[in-house]
């Protein structure tokens, strides 16, 4: 590994807390990946990415900043990347997937709040991740209570931009989204002294489709019947996605779909004919959170799909590239992200029903809806997601969980027993 | 003759049942699991050898949270589908609900046409379990059968925490206010009840016939507490406690084949 001892102490981390992050991590990255067969070669890049996460693209974002680029941290599919490339910034995602990180945020947020929160809180104010020292501004958004609370702590400690996402979808939500989206353009104008033209932010939602394409083509690998990549694979490419540049990321998607397209056609599976393909549905997964994967993964069944913002949510549709005025812009991406479901939104009957468009696509033996502990509103669709499926006549599994590995045995019964019922 | 043995490693007590060819119990054991499931998987193993169990002829299956720790098993089954399987043929019918009370977990189990089609597990919480009972009728000074027996014939208390730490510590109270033994023994036995009825609430039970099995199936009072809180029949057997066991020895049958 590369030293990067001093570029994190430039980033003023603290180091020794960091150094117990970076011994655990290659552990987990040999349990969980590594100890798979049968591995498709491209997955190389995401190895060397995870081996060195906390260094790599770092370094790469330090050099940009360097030039005098802006680095802009997000925690949200909702937040349009578009906007932001097309000013010359750069985005990453900073969501914390780590118990790691949990304490640290515990000791400003109550106990009972969602370990995503916690961990990006712990993330941050325990300066222990280079992603969210590196951001010089983040973005936030109203989607959740636990968030939006979260976001006046961290405003405390880096400057803040929150975007106000509508809690419903009616014609004038979109257009208030839109407002919400030229005005953030505004924001970013300032913030990057770069101008946002027509040009350049057409040329920016260019970018950004052939990431969704790219990342979808990888997705439409997962519905063949001879399944070419394990979800543990898929779930890590999706994860880093959120990191990655974004032009590069197509590059190594489509490379690693090539494969998959070879593969299928010459009919190598990661998995033994007949082994049962699971839906993933519910709150993010985000890196390097792989526990459910990898319990369902070594429990004799594969993840074929992953409706979540770390899963389809991210990619699905695409933004109209036909408009020519920035006016027209906005508002075709407000129409792309407003097409996102999130329990956030009520109603939000549009996840039920990707969520059985998805197992029909991806042919899914059974539905596993997972949210993390504390998360009202995912667990509370957990109801009328499990409803919708059975009437359709798909076993579903809902399950709770956070970040901690205390629960790993618990889980793996109540996914062992799923399996072995889906198995008959 | 052909053995198909079943363990099941629970949190509190292992339990084995030995079934012959024609699915009739042989032999039955019966023994805390101690600290070392290990050292419990060692222990069965010796006293099936003792009782002249031939492993040549032996096919076993483990289930339970110790199933990983029996050595010698062919294969491992969870116990939501042992205690299923197990179910049906105790009580003679493929169509049924299992609510199965154990140490630390209390599963809703429903069966049709012998297969698991849906099943609902208490979150990792000891509140509703056989442990919330163990450690009451601890505070209590006297066993898990007397405080069901105690609690017959209580009533007027209840204990309001959804956690046995939290609830030790309201029973302590309790005591504290010089509530009778009989009174906080209703409210504990009604207690665990109340948290079956919420998990039971989730499923459709007047469809099934309904069964108890695990630890606490010899206990009548706290059968027919759920009867009449279910609104539903209760079914239960001495050999109830043993359908994670029963249930394995017949996959270890079909292990074999």
């Amino acid at each position: 590994m590369a030293d990067y001892v001093q570029m994190w102490k430039d980033l003023g981390m603290d180091l020794e807390t960091h150094d117990l992050l970076c011994q655990v991590l290659p552990t987990a990255v040999g349990d969980v990946y590594l100890s798979q067969e049968n591995r498709p070669k491209a997955m190389d890049f995401w190895d060397l990415v995870i081996s060195e996460v906390h260094g790599i693209r770092p370094a790469e974002l330090i050099a940009a900043q360097a030039e005098g680029r802006k680095v802009f941290g997000t925690f949200c599919v909702y937040v349009p990347d578009e906007v932001i490339v097309a000013a010359n910034g750069i985005v990453t995602g900073l969501c914390g997937g780590s118990q790691f990180w949990v304490p640290s945020g515990e000791a400003v947020l109550p106990k009972s709040m969602c370990p995503l929160v916690k961990a990006s809180v712990g993330a941050r104010l325990g300066k222990t991740c280079p992603f969210f020292r590196i951001a010089d501004m983040y973005v936030g958004e109203t989607t959740c209570d636990g968030k939006k609370k979260a976001y006046e702590i961290l405003g405390e400690d880096v400057p803040m931009y929150i975007m106000d996402v509508p809690q419903m979808k009616r014609e004038k939500d979109i257009l208030k989204w839109k407002e919400e989206i030229a005005e953030f353009a505004k924001t970013v104008e300032e913030f990057t002294g770069n101008e946002i033209t027509a040009e350049k932010l057409a040329e920016s939602i260019k970018i950004h489709n052939e990431k969704r394409k790219a990342l979808q083509r990888v997705y439409n690998c997962r519905k063949s019947e001879c399944l070419p990549i394990s979800g543990r694979d898929a779930l890590l490419m999706t994860q880093i996605s959120f990191f990655d540049d974004p032009v590069r990321c197509a590059q190594m998607c489509n490379r690693l779909a090539d494969e998959l397209e070879q593969r299928i056609a010459d009919g190598v599976s990661v998995v033994p004919a007949g082994t049962k393909r699971i839906l993933i549905t519910g709150t993010p997964l985000a890196v390097p959170n792989w526990k459910l994967h990898n319990i369902i993964e070594t429990s004799g069944a594969a993840v074929v799909c992953e409706e979540m913002c770390t899963g389809t949510r991210y990619f699905e549709n695409l933004v109209d590239e036909s408009k020519t005025t920035l006016d027209e812009q906005f508002m075709a991406l407000s129409e792309r992200y407003m097409k996102t479901n999130c329990a956030c939104f009520t109603p939000n009957t549009g996840r039920i029903d990707d969520i059985l468009r998805l197992c029909k696509e991806y042919k899914v033996d059974g539905v596993i809806d997972c949210s993390l502990k504390f998360c009202c509103l995912y667990d509370t669709e957990k109801y009328s997601v499990s409803r919708a499926l059975k009437e359709a006549g798909i076993p579903v599994l809902s399950l709770e969980t956070d970040y901690a590995d205390t629960d790993a045995e618990q889980l793996r019964t109540r996914i062992g027993a799923f399996v072995e019922m889906l198995n008959g | 003759m052909k053995y198909n043995i079943g363990i099941d490693i629970g949190s509190t007590c292992a339990k084995t049942i030995v079934l012959n060819e024609t699915k009739e119990i042989i032999h039955r054991l019966l023994q805390p699991t101690g600290w070392s499931s290990v050292e419990t998987a060692g222990a069965i193993r010796e006293k099936l050898t003792e009782l002249g169990v031939d492993w040549d002829n032996a096919a076993v299956v483990a289930t339970g949270y110790g199933r990983i720790s029996v050595p010698y098993a062919d294969k491992c089954v969870t116990e939501i589908t042992c205690h299923g399987r197990g179910a049906c043929h105790i009580f003679g019918s493929d169509n049924l609900a299992v609510i199965d009370i154990g140490g630390q977990d209390t599963k809703l189990i429903c069966v049709e046409d012998g297969m698991v089609k849906d099943f609902i597990m208490n979150d990792k919480c000891s509140a509703g379990t056989g442990k919330f009972l163990e450690i009451m009728a601890n505070t209590l000074a006297v066993s898990p059968a007397q405080l069901c027996e105690l609690a017959e014939k209580g009533g007027g208390v209840s204990i309001s925490s959804m956690c046995t730490v939290f609830a030790e510590s309201e029973v302590i109270s309790l005591i504290g206010r010089g509530e009778s033994k009989e009174n906080i023994a209703f409210g504990v036995v009604d207690s665990i009840v109340k948290k079956v009825a919420t998990q039971a609430g989730r499923l459709n039970l007047q469809d099934f016939k309904v069964c108890l099995t695990g630890g606490l199936c010899d206990f009548p009072y706290l059968r027919q507490r759920l009867e009449k809180t279910l609104n539903v029949p209760v079914d239960a057997c001495p050999d109830a406690r043993y359908a994670g066991a029963i249930g394995a020895a017949l996959s270890a049958a079909a292990v074999r084949k």
